[in-house]
């Protein structure tokens, strides 16, 4: 074990890596879901049933994605698991209740009888809504250092509806792709105005975490930090001109390069997302908790860490296999 | 009250749920193939009739179970912090183990053996439903093996009030860990039977006399037939097990306050924590000694015996675990008696399904959900006998849990509670609102429209 140097020191690191591609690959593909179910009210009764086609076989692996998240915190890190997830006891469990109403509306909606279809839809809407809202303000609260205050519930406030007006966004990038004609249009006016959460959400963050600690300052505007750190805003601020310059003129003829704004969201989400890591590492729980204070015993992140050599790869092998088979256009969703 | 006992209540009614849906996802996955493999080999509609509809209940039972088991590892940070900082070591990688060898693959292939039917060649549709059957017995494995070492702990060592894993097989294979498997696992099977002879019979009964009605009834009445008896037998050598590891636990299942020789085994009394004495006791002398120790005279040990010098209780609640063992076996009898008259019923002069009188189908219906009934209450009596103890001599429950406000868990608590309901209404309602349907003839799928069915992919991605 000792092969490849001081284990206390590089396991901690890769399990903070493993965690933070889960959370990434979690908020980009849950995102697009859970963004599907907040754009609900805005569509007629068919178009949901297309828009519910469109995440039909997905949904659920999308969210095992923030289960082996979760869970990594809670192997990896168990000191901190605790920590964030008691202070965040009341967003958790509106989320938990969130992911549960939209999680089976998907299944009841189809089943139920229909006058009672309708509820279920409001059921699906309402769970999407309540998980993508106190997701952000989770992710406000995480940034002001997991203390209550007024002010930091505010900042949690504002991140919540930045954050489900950006996943509107990857949600509405995603109907472009996977469907046609009227509501294609439609779903790029949602992307359209989506976009907007997404620059305010990322701008918010990136305002206030330097604020918050002078730690984090001084990593972003210290010479020569900042100029190796410069092409991310810089890059940023490119895809966001593109994008928006894109959409204003989608649909384009044979409904050629409907993914490109779904790929460009992914990587505006990527860099967003780099920049947090960057700020918070080596912190786990902000200014109190290292991922090398907070880390499991060796022994047990070894034995995980083997499995997860040859299990991860297996596992992105087959979420291929399956957004490959169900890849085109959304159809009906049809049990056979 | 307080925040303990309101996490443990929440804790209770949270897994409580969850467990509903995974004991009926474990087997029918396996059942689903069954059907599908048989009409894959026969080319008889009947078996696809069956798979179809039950295919359904599936997903929705699926559904169910995924997010009630989000909510599930959500809590050990909520609620019981004390757990994963204690032993986190050993049951850290015992679930992450469950989310990548089993969450993703059900996950996955689930979406293609529902809905990638017509996109998929037929190999790869059977191929998905045994990928996502195989996933969920693999996630009951890891989850029993933690569940059981929480019982019967060994190969680990306790370094500054932290366990350490020294031995991972004898954590893995720790004594608890077979028996409780395969009495779960025969939970599950037994569960599905009833759940589908009950709902084949009720629709049987309301006039959708199917040939798919028809296969699906036998399979689920000759299933439990054979599996109820292996399943007393493993609950039999359980308990044996049990009287070993956690001899506190049997003294309560049996109600038996003294050690002394020549046990009875008490059939009905109420146990009388103030007191430490049984009042209204009916027993069958001796038997429980013969039950526990083969011999009528064996020694067995007390309730009183687990009381400290200074008298701290270093056993469970007597009533709830004596109860709740009692409705478990209770229920475990009554599968015996009706799935045995009901195959005898099916059997004589090979009458089949018509052979089985109106008042059987309505037991059938009855029983639709007495899987549940008994997998509860078998639980209860597992995890009741295990206080004070939330790992067995390791930690108590008290030092795990969470510093949170009561009210805060409380009302937590109340809102699971009304999803839950509204939840348990909604599914046990459409079960039978898709038989109805089913039985009127009505195809509970939208109708293809004639492009989709020529090209699913109707326009196919550039
Ligand atoms: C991996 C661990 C694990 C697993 C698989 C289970 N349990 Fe458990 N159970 C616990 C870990 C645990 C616990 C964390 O250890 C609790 C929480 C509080 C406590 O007393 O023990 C507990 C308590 C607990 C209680 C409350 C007992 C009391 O406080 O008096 C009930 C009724 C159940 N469980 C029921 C179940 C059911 C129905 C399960 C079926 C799936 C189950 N448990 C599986
Ligand atoms: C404290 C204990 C438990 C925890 C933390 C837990 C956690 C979870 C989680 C997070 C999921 C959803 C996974 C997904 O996203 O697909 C799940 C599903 C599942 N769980 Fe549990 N679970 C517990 C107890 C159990 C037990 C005791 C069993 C079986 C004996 C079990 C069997 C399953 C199965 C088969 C599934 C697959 C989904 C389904 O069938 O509906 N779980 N569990
Ligand atoms: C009729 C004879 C039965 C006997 C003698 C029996 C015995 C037992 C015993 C002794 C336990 C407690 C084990 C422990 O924790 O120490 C137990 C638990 C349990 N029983 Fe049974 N049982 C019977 C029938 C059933 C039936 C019919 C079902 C469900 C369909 C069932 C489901 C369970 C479950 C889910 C548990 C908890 C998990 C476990 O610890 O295995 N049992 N049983």
């Amino acid at each position: 074990m000792h092969t490849f140097g001081d284990p206390t020191v590089w396991l901690p690191f890769v399990f903070a890596a493993l965690m933070g591609v889960s959370i990434l690959i979690y908020v980009v593909l849950d995102g697009f879901d859970l963004g599907v179910g907040v754009l609900f009210p805005f569509a007629e009764a068919d178009e949901k049933d297309r828009m519910i086609a469109s995440i039909g076989p997905f949904w659920d692996a999308n969210e095992t994605w923030l289960v082996l998240a979760i869970g990594l915190m809670l192997v990896a890190f168990p000191a901190a698991h605790g920590t964030i997830l008691t202070a965040l006891y009341l967003p958790v469990t509106i989320m938990l209740i969130g992911l549960i109403l939209r999680g089976v509306a998907f299944e009841f909606r189809a089943k139920a009888p229909a006058p009672q279809k309708r509820t279920w839809n409001n059921a699906f809407f309402a769970g999407s809504l309540m998980t993508s809202l106190s997701q952000g303000f989770m992710l406000g609260m995480y940034v002001m250092g997991l203390e209550w205050s007024w002010i930091n519930a505010g900042f949690g406030l504002l991140t919540a509806v930045f954050l489900t007006v950006g996943y509107s966004f990857i949600g509405a990038t995603w109907v472009i792709h996977k469907t046609d004609e009227h509501l294609q249009r439609k779903a790029v006016d949602w992307a359209k105005g989506g976009i907007w959460g997404l620059i305010l959400g990322i701008g918010a963050i990136s305002l206030a975490t330097p604020f918050v600690s002078t730690r984090i300052f001084d990593k972003w505007f210290s010479w020569p930090e900042a100029a190796y750190l410069a092409p991310l805003p810089i890059l940023s601020g490119l895809i966001v001109v593109w994008l928006w310059s894109m959409l204003r003129q989608m649909p384009f003829a044979n409904d050629k390069w409907s993914w490109l704004p779904f790929v460009a969201a992914t990587a505006l989400w990527i860099m967003a997302f780099g920049g947090m890591a960057y700020s918070f590492y080596p912190y786990v729980v902000p200014e109190q908790l290292t991922i090398y204070e907070a880390a499991s015993a060796p022994e047990s992140l070894f034995i995980i860490l083997m499995g997860t050599c040859i299990v991860l790869p297996t596992i992105l092998g087959y979420t291929v296999l399956a957004y490959t088979i169900f890849r085109g256009k959304a159809t009906e969703l049809r049990y056979d | 009250m307080e925040t303990l006992l309101l996490s443990r209540i929440q804790f209770a009614a949270n897994i409580s749920f969850h467990i509903l849906f995974p004991t009926i996802t474990i087997a029918l996955g396996w059942v689903l193939l069954f059907f599908k493999l048989r009409y894959s080999r026969s080319g008889e509609e009947r078996w696809m009739e069956a798979y179809r509809f039950w295919v359904k209940i599936f997903a929705l039972s699926f559904a169910m179970g995924v997010v009630s088991g989000i909510t599930m590892s959500f809590q050990f940070g909520t609620n019981w912090p004390g757990f994963m900082e204690t032993v986190g070591n050993i049951a850290g990688p015992l679930l992450a183990y469950e989310i990548m060898t089993a969450f993703f693959l059900e996950a996955v292939f689930l979406g293609i053996m529902l809905f990638g039917f017509s996109r998929v060649p037929n190999w790869l549709h059977t191929t998905a439903t045994f990928l996502v059957a195989f996933g969920t017995l693999m996630s009951a494995f890891w989850i029993i093996v933690l569940n059981s070492w929480m019982h019967t702990p060994q190969g680990y060592e306790m370094i500054d009030g932290v366990a350490h894993a020294t031995d991972w097989s004898a954590i893995i294979f720790n004594p608890s860990m077979p028996y409780r498997l395969a009495h779960m696992v025969l939970a599950s099977f037994l569960t599905v039977s009833f759940l589908i002879a009950g709902v084949s019979a009720f629709r049987w009964l309301i006039g959708g006399r199917t040939e798919g009605v028809r296969v699906a009834l036998r399979t689920a009445v000759f299933g439990a037939a054979l599996l109820i008896p292996v399943q007393i037998y493993v609950g039999d050598m359980h308990g044996l097990n049990t009287k070993e590891y956690q001899p506190a636990k049997v003294a309560a299942m049996e109600g038996n306050w003294e050690t002394h020789s020549g046990v009875p085994l008490v059939l009905f009394a109420i146990p009388d924590e103030e007191a430490r004495e049984n009042r209204f006791e009916i027993g069958i002398p001796k038997l429980a000694s013969f039950i526990l120790t083969h011999d009528w005279n064996g020694e067995v040990k007390g309730l009183n015996d687990f009381v400290t010098e200074d008298g701290e209780v270093l056993h469970p609640r007597a009533s709830p675990v004596f109860w709740s063992f009692r409705v478990m076996v209770g229920t475990g009898m009554l599968m015996l008696l009706v799935s045995w008259t009901a195959s005898a019923l099916i059997l004589r002069k090979k009458r089949g399904v018509e052979g089985l009188p109106k008042p059987m189908l309505y037991l059938l219906v009855g029983m639709s959900f007495s899987g549940w009934l008994a997998t509860l209450a078998g639980w209860y009596t597992t995890e009741i006998g295990r206080q004070p103890w939330l790992v067995h001599g390791v930690m108590t429950t008290k030092e795990a849990v969470a510093d949170v406000p009561a009210s805060l868990v409380l009302s937590s608590l109340i809102a699971y509670l009304l999803v839950y309901a509204v939840l348990l209404i909604a599914y046990i309602y459409v079960i039978f609102f898709l038989a109805r349907r089913m039985s009127r003839g009505e195809a509970i799928e939208p109708k293809i429209s004639p492009s989709h069915a020529a090209n699913p992919r109707t326009m196919p991605a550039e």
